[in-house]
């Protein structure tokens, strides 16, 4: 987990397109400056971020299925809860599920644990666009690359 | 069973919280209801759901922006219920259903 870059995910672990499901690996820092002021004594993430975490696994799934012809852009947060702590050092196991194809959007459930201990969970809906700029386009690949997106997972209809 | 568009009115009722009795079939959901694209996307998910459809709203949108179509024909709620009902109706021809 890279939190300066805003690049949370670690590790895509398994990208299921046939069930349109993924399970990726973020592995949350034992220092950060973040963790100085949230919260003195008391280290733990801050729900934005495992909302962010949250979001950036569905982003993932979402690509895959769509192949990487479209960017998926955050819409709206429901359900988001935040329900047990998630302190430095920590390991969190994420399961985004997608919900609905629509026409120009998307909709995910996830979930994200550290163990087996459920610590927070979501419905996220996305807006579909076609890649804005090819710098991001460049990027997401070279990022789906580093985090080990199974590109042959894609090459299966 | 309720009609189409009380389905809908339900949905946005919900969805924006806009008084139910003030969701006629006449009502236009951008110029009458104020229903912003976002919240569109929201009340899409909602009918997509409750139909096991996937409303064309891209499809739709094109057609309004190249001038093919009016939005009164896609967001008046009545015509939008009428819409829903053909995709009902052609998913339920389709083979296999």
């Amino acid at each position: 987990m890279d939190i300066d870059y805003f690049r949370l995910i670690d590790r895509i672990v398994d990208l299921n397109l046939d069930e349109k499901r993924i399970t990726v690996e973020a592995q949350v820092p034992a220092v950060h400056t973040i963790f100085e002021g949230h919260f003195p004594g008391f280290p733990i993430m801050p729900g934005v971020l495992l909302t962010e975490a949250m979001a950036q696994s569905s982003g993932w799934l979402i690509l895959g299925v769509l192949k990487f012809e479209r960017m998926p852009f955050l819409a709206i947060v429901k359900e988001a809860k935040m329900r047990g702590f998630v302190s430095p050092g920590q390991l969190l196991t994420i399961e985004a599920k997608l919900e609905h194809e629509g026409s120009g959007f998307a909709v995910t459930k996830v979930k994200g644990r550290v163990g087996k201990d459920l610590k927070c969970s979501a419905e996220l809906t996305f807006g579909l666009a076609p890649f804005p700029d090819p710098a991001l386009r460049v990027h997401m690949d070279a990022m789906a690359h580093k985090i080990g997106f199974p590109l042959q997972a894609m090459t299966h209809d | 069973m309720s009609s189409t568009f009380d389905q809908i009115a339900n949905i946005i009722a919900e969805t924006c919280d806009i008084p139910r009795d003030t969701i006629k079939p006449e009502s236009h959901a951008i110029d009458d209801l104020g229903i912003d694209s976002l919240d569109f996307l929201d009340i899409a998910f909602a009918i997509d759901k409750a139909f096991g459809i996937k409303m064309p709203l891209e499809k739709w949108t094109q057609e309004v922006n190249d001038g093919k179509a009016t939005t009164e024909q896609y967001f008046v709620l009545q015509n939008l219920a009428d819409r829903i009902d053909e995709l009902v109706a052609a998913k339920n021809a389709a083979p296999g259903a």
